[in-house]
């Protein structure tokens, strides 16, 4: 049998809640039993409003955060010991919603670039062909290297932050929001370079995003979120032409389309109005700490 | 002369920074009809914030300069009437939504307050006179308006005790406090869940027909476009490079550019083929 790149099972998460005065008040649970598994060279898409815990879900993956329970299997190797090691970056990598944050504004395009592969080991006189080669892979000319963030576009900087991401040579690329500060025509070329580059080098992906449309057509599988909880998961086709659960259709009636057939497939519910408590309002009732949903 | 209620002809705007004036708006012509729901899209740049405040009065001059066109108002041209009545428009005649409703609120003073004290301004520039108790009546019926389901409640909130969806009402209970004929919308809505924007949007509709109102809505989300207006305008680097109903638009697109906007928008029927937006910049 071959084994899933990434296997997250039963996954945990609580945050506790303090009052104004630094008491503990309670405990949010962000993420509730979690279990998902992606095999290699496919993308997994998770989709959900804000505060469901997607970022969370991938926070734990990366090792920046502990889980308070459950575990998390990369390559079958459970990470709870390893969680945020060297050894541990070089599998995985994570590309973030905010190109503009998430580079440094003092670094060069080639420094960005090369801080994963100083802690990789690379032999200086390798770096700057390296440097060369990951730029390429992204699409971005090599006189690039010299640039700084304000001189790159808003997709040039994701472009460079996706070279960042894969000059270890990850086996798992987690994308959160990767596009959700792009234009749509940027969003499509940054899409089409991570579909090549997901082929040409064998590369899967846990794709986190609230834009179901772009998830529909980029992602194989999917897990809803709600709450914390996966209330619905599946081929990313059956789940679209066949929602099972309330929040996924009310989710899938509520995104904005442009054409007839998109809007023949959205389910028909009336959308609330302001009379029943919204998706929005029931996670904002929890972020504030009332308990569960 | 159109019958239209604002009109923009070949307007150009000039923003002139450490001594290089950029052309930003380049030629723009604009028609809102009574009682129509027009959107302007476009990419991040293109200019669409700088048309609504060309329109709204609020360019920053000297920075921002409107070198040539017209605007009318209701046949009144905007450009060479007295800074007074221009003001007066503002706010009452034509009122404005914005996006990021923590920005817009003021975190420490009551919902209630704010409105009572937006209404007392544009009452005073209209004119018009109203006691204290028949402001706190008349904002208390505008949040019934925008469906709050308890408006003493909201009344007496602060903003941060109010979801984002719930702020999002509120700003729109301001633009209609005093019975504008135009509401101008920009991007409202993008900063919140899905679930919410649509019933946001839902919301906007609604109100815009049952209250008769015209709708410039402002937005680079052609979705959006596509559920809230009947005629859109597109814009590109300065320039509408094509209008028409949305139905037509949509279906038929004419210019290289639209076409390619069009085509980069994911499907949720799921056969967007990436690779087709070469022809966009
Ligand atoms: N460090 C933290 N301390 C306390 N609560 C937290 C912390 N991080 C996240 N949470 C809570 O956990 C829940 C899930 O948050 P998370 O950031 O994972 O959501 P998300 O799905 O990524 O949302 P968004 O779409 O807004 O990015 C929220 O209720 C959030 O307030
Ligand atoms: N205060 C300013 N000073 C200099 N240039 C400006 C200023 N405001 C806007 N511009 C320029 O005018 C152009 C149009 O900007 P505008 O804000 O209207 O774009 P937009 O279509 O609203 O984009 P977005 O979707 O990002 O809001 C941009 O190139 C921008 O850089
Ligand atoms: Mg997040
Ligand atoms: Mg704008």
């Amino acid at each position: 049998m071959i084994r899933p790149v990434l296997e997250v099972i039963d996954l945990c998460k609580s945050f506790p809640v303090r009052s104004p005065f630094g008491r503990l008040t309670g405990e949010v649970k962000a993420v509730n039993n979690v279990s998902f598994s992606i095999g290699r060279g496919k993308v997994y898409g998770l989709a959900g409003e804000s505060g469901s815990g997607k970022s969370t879900i991938a926070r734990m993956i990366m090792g920046l955060t502990p889980p308070t329970s459950g575990d998390i299997l990369l390559d079958g190797e459970d990470i709870g010991s390893t969680g945020g090691s060297p050894a541990h970056r070089r599998k995985v990598q994570m590309v973030f919603q905010n190109p503009g944050s998430s580079l440094n504004p003092r670094r060069s395009v080639s420094q960005s670039i090369t801080v994963p592969l100083h802690a990789n080991g690379l032999p200086r006189a390798d770096r700057a062909r390296r440097v060369t080669e990951l730029l390429d892979m992204v699409q971005l000319p090599a006189s690039y290297a010299e640039r700084y963030p304000h001189e790159l576009s808003g997709g040039q900087k994701q472009r460079v932050a996706i070279a960042r991401a894969l000059a270890v040579a990850p086996k798992l690329l987690v994308l959160d929001e990767p596009t959700s500060a792009l234009d749509v025509s940027v969003q499509a070329k940054v899409i089409d370079l991570l579909v090549d580059l997901g082929r040409q080098l064998d590369l899967t992906f846990l794709f986190i995003s609230h834009d179901l449309s772009l998830m529909r057509n980029f992602a194989e599988k999917v897990g809803v979120l709600y709450l914390g909880s996966l209330v619905e998961t599946g081929r990313t086709s059956v789940v679209f032409e066949n929602p099972r659960h309330d929040y996924t259709r009310l989710l899938l009636a509520s995104v904005p389309v442009v054409s007839a057939e998109e809007e023949a497939m959205r389910p028909r519910i009336p959308l609330i109005d302001g009379e029943i408590p919204t998706a929005e309002q029931l996670l904002a009732l929890r972020k504030a700490g009332g308990g569960e949903a | 002369m159109s019958s239209a209620l604002l009109s923009v002809r070949d307007l150009h705007v000039d923003f002139t920074t450490y001594n290089q004036t950029h052309k930003v708006l380049k030629g723009i012509n604009l028609d809102i009809p009574p009682h129509s729901q027009i959107a302007l899209v476009g990419e991040s740049g293109s200019g669409k914030t700088v048309t609504m405040k060309a329109i709204m009065g609020l360019l920053r001059q000297p920075l921002a300069r409107i070198t040539a066109g017209e605007m009318y108002y209701d046949g009144r041209d905007l450009l060479t009437m007295p800074d007074k009545e221009r003001v007066a428009l503002r706010g009452t005649a034509m009122s404005m939504i914005f996006q990021d409703p923590m920005t817009s609120l003021n975190p420490v003073f009551t919902i209630g307050d704010q409105m009572r004290t937006i209404l007392k301004y544009a009452d005073r520039r209209l004119g018009r006179t109203r006691s204290a108790r028949e402001r706190k009546v008349r904002v208390l019926e505008v949040l019934g308006q925008v469906r709050m389901r308890d408006p003493e409640r909201v009344f007496q909130s602060y903003p941060i005790m109010l979801s984002g969806g719930m702020r999002q009402r509120v700003l729109i209970a301001m633009a209609l406090l005093s019975e504008p004929k135009l509401l101008i919308a920009d991007e409202p809505g993008t900063a919140l869940d899905v679930t919410t924007q649509a019933q946001i949007l839902k919301l906007m509709k609604d109100l815009v027909e049952e209250r008769g109102l015209a709708l410039l809505m402002i937005t680079h989300n052609l979705g959006v476009v596509r559920e809230t207006c009947s005629y859109v305008y597109v814009m590109n680097k300065g320039v509408v490079v094509e209008h028409g109903s949305t139905a037509d638009l949509f279906a038929a697109p004419q210019e290289d550019y639209t076409k390619a906007l069009i085509a980069a928008v994911p499907r949720l029927t799921g056969e967007t083929r990436f690779g087709t937006v070469e022809a966009m910049r």
